[in-house]
């Protein structure tokens, strides 16, 4: 029958494996040539762009990436889905956005700032998501089963 | 109750009901809104109300698990804590930090990092008060006459537990690169070093409830912890299918992540079988109700309603759903609320000499809770799921889905109300304690707890 020595073998040598495995893969994913998470194409503007999402926690309604609070619409993909034109009307109108009376809070952003968001979109729009992208962007999915 | 110091434990169970009332309070203003009903929307709006509510269950916890930490090191390592008077101080400290950020809140000072919306400038506040209460626990710990095992856990846990508080702060340009170190806290947090902190209190639990030699409890503590750790680690990587990084994370997290309920499973099958195994039945009824349920319900919440949705061909359609509140709600629910319930339930006629250890307030308690909130979770996974194929597979527009499922949210408010029900009567109980006193110390004559 196990002791408590061997038990408590097990749960130091696993942990320590298994935690050398996962920085091991973390180093991995983001090496060169592995890496896909569209850091090249970030600019300044991008940089902005998340910094204004932060600052009003959009991730506390909305969705990015699959991640959020959804209680508003999955962002990624939104310009593709959307267009620019609607987003920016979103982002810069002075009174609550509301669509099937679900109220946004009216930022009231300036042009500027509303096209840094814009920026943020994009680039979180061309990042390769392993199909993710295909399954919340209905565009995107018509095109691969045009492609099919 | 051993040793004066222990009384300490109570105004941080104190604080925890408070901030538990709190965060069920801006469960409500969520759920009313999406049934329409948005009158606070001017003052509170959703991403506020959504932000209070889950960093107040995890101010509560750790609040919980810090006056679990003060209660259980000095009567495991056998002297009393080396300071009181700085205990309060951090506890006033941590309430300080709890309440600056909730109010931050509601004018918009956060950092918009789901879980960790924490300004940075209280950061450094947060990571000052838990140093503060690690030198305290640990420095009882390596002053005292014995170090156990159950201790040691528990200790290790809070101190991981710490330290995986930086790679949160840590900044980055990208969405991707700092949602995935976000994980390293928040994941290796729920889904690593918290279940330390459980199986630490749980074996104390099940040594002072069960009368099982501690030397079988703590050997099975020991597998138990090993096996998070085996599978929770590199379970992280259910978090990273789809945020863009890379493939390896699909076949490496989808294999170890469904290797985690076995974690859970081991912690239920552990509590029950030591019950069962056990000669000693002592009188905390309650008590002993919380901590089996605390063993059962994670298994159901976080084990088998994490699987449901941790493969990455379910998860590609789930990821981003409600099916995800279905699992979280359960989960937090079964493994931290009801083990810190569970730890209040045992320590508290200890603390006060008042030994309410069986009664219908806390049997009502019990049960409304956990009905109320298995009921929340079924509504939460009927919406998660139609939501899923309305939206993923159908592709009808987001606001149109939500309109579909909104009758899933009254569900969800009528169930809320009865798990309030259990949670005001669970309070109750707590008041009707009354204060901790010198008296409870255990005496001679009456030592047999």
């Amino acid at each position: 029958m196990l002791s408590k020595q061997q038990a408590r073998a097990f749960f130091l040598g696993g942990t320590l494996v298994t935690f050398l495995i996962f920085i091991g893969l973390t180093i991995y994913s983001f090496s060169d040539g592995q890496d896909q998470t569209n850091y090249e194409n970030i600019t300044a503007q991008v940089v902005r762009g998340k910094v204004i999402w932060e600052e009003n926690n959009c991730m506390g309604c909305h969705t990015i990436l699959g991640e959020g609070a959804y209680y508003a619409p999955e962002l990624t993909k939104v310009i593709e889905r959307r267009g620019e034109g609607y987003v920016k009307a979103v982002l810069m109108t002075p009174v609550p956005w509301a669509p099937n009376d679900r109220k946004m809070v009216a930022y009231g952003f300036s042009e500027d700032e509303a096209m840094d968001v814009i920026a943020f979109f994009n680039w979180i729009g061309e990042i390769d998501l392993n199909g993710f992208d295909r399954i919340v962007s209905p565009l995107a999915k018509d095109k691969q089963l045009n492609n099919n | 109750m051993k040793y004066k110091s222990q009384k300490v434990a109570y105004w941080f169970f104190a604080l925890s009901m408070l901030l538990l009332v709190l965060q069920i309070t801006y469960g409500f203003i969520m759920g009313f809104a999406r049934i329409g009903m948005d009158g606070l929307h001017d003052f509170i709006p959703f991403n506020t109300a959504r932000a209070v509510h889950t960093n107040l269950l995890v101010v509560w916890l750790l609040s919980g698990f810090m006056g679990a930490a003060y209660y259980i090191i000095p009567e495991e390592a056998q002297r009393e804590l080396v300071s009181v008077k700085l205990a309060y101080v951090q506890l006033i400290s941590l309430a300080a930090v709890g309440v600056a950020a909730i109010v931050g809140y509601h004018f918009n000072w956060w950092e918009g990092r789901k879980f960790l919306e924490i300004p940075r400038q209280l950061d450094y506040l947060v990571v000052l008060n838990v140093l503060l209460f690690l030198a305290l626990i640990l420095l009882t710990l390596f002053k005292g006459k014995r170090k156990t095992t159950t201790a040691l856990v528990l200790s290790m846990g809070l101190l991981f537990a710490a330290l995986l508080y930086i790679p949160g702060m840590l900044p980055f340009d990208s969405q991707v690169t700092d949602s995935f170190f976000r994980w390293w806290v928040v994941h290796l947090w729920v889904e690593g070093v918290w279940e330390l902190i459980m199986g630490g209190i749980l074996a104390f639990l099940l040594i002072k409830l069960t009368g099982v030699d501690r030397e079988v409890i703590e050997k099975w503590l020991y597998v138990i912890v090993g096996l998070t750790f085996l599978s929770g680690v590199l379970g992280t990587g259910h978090h990273y299918y789809y945020i863009g990084v890379n493939k390896i994370w699909l076949i490496v997290g989808g294999i170890f992540s469904a290797l985690e309920p076995l974690a859970f499973l081991a912690m239920a099958l552990f509590a029950v079988n030591m019950y069962r195994k056990g000669e000693k039945k002592h009188p905390n009824k309650i008590a002993l109700f919380w901590t089996l349920g605390a063993a059962i319900v994670s298994f159901v919440g976080a084990g088998l309603l994490g699987f449901a949705h941790t493969l990455p061909q379910t998860n590609l359609y789930t990821h981003g759903t409600l099916v995800t509140a279905m699992h979280g709600h359960l989960a937090f629910w079964g493994a931290y609320a009801m083990i810190v319930l569970a730890i209040i339930s045992y320590s508290l006629p200890n603390m006060t000499g008042r030994k309410f250890y069986d009664g219908i307030r806390g049997r009502l308690a019990f049960w409304t809770t956990n009905i109320g909130m298995i009921g929340m979770t079924m509504a939460f996974g009927v919406a998660g799921v139609a939501q899923v194929y309305l939206e993923r597979k159908f592709g009808m527009e987001f606001m149109a889905v939500q309109e579909e499922i909104s009758i899933h949210f009254v569900v969800l408010i009528i169930c809320a109300s009865l798990f309030s029900f259990g949670i005001i009567t669970y309070i109750i109980d707590f008041a009707k304690h009354g204060r901790p006193t010198d008296e409870a110390l255990e005496t001679l004559e009456n030592n047999y707890l």
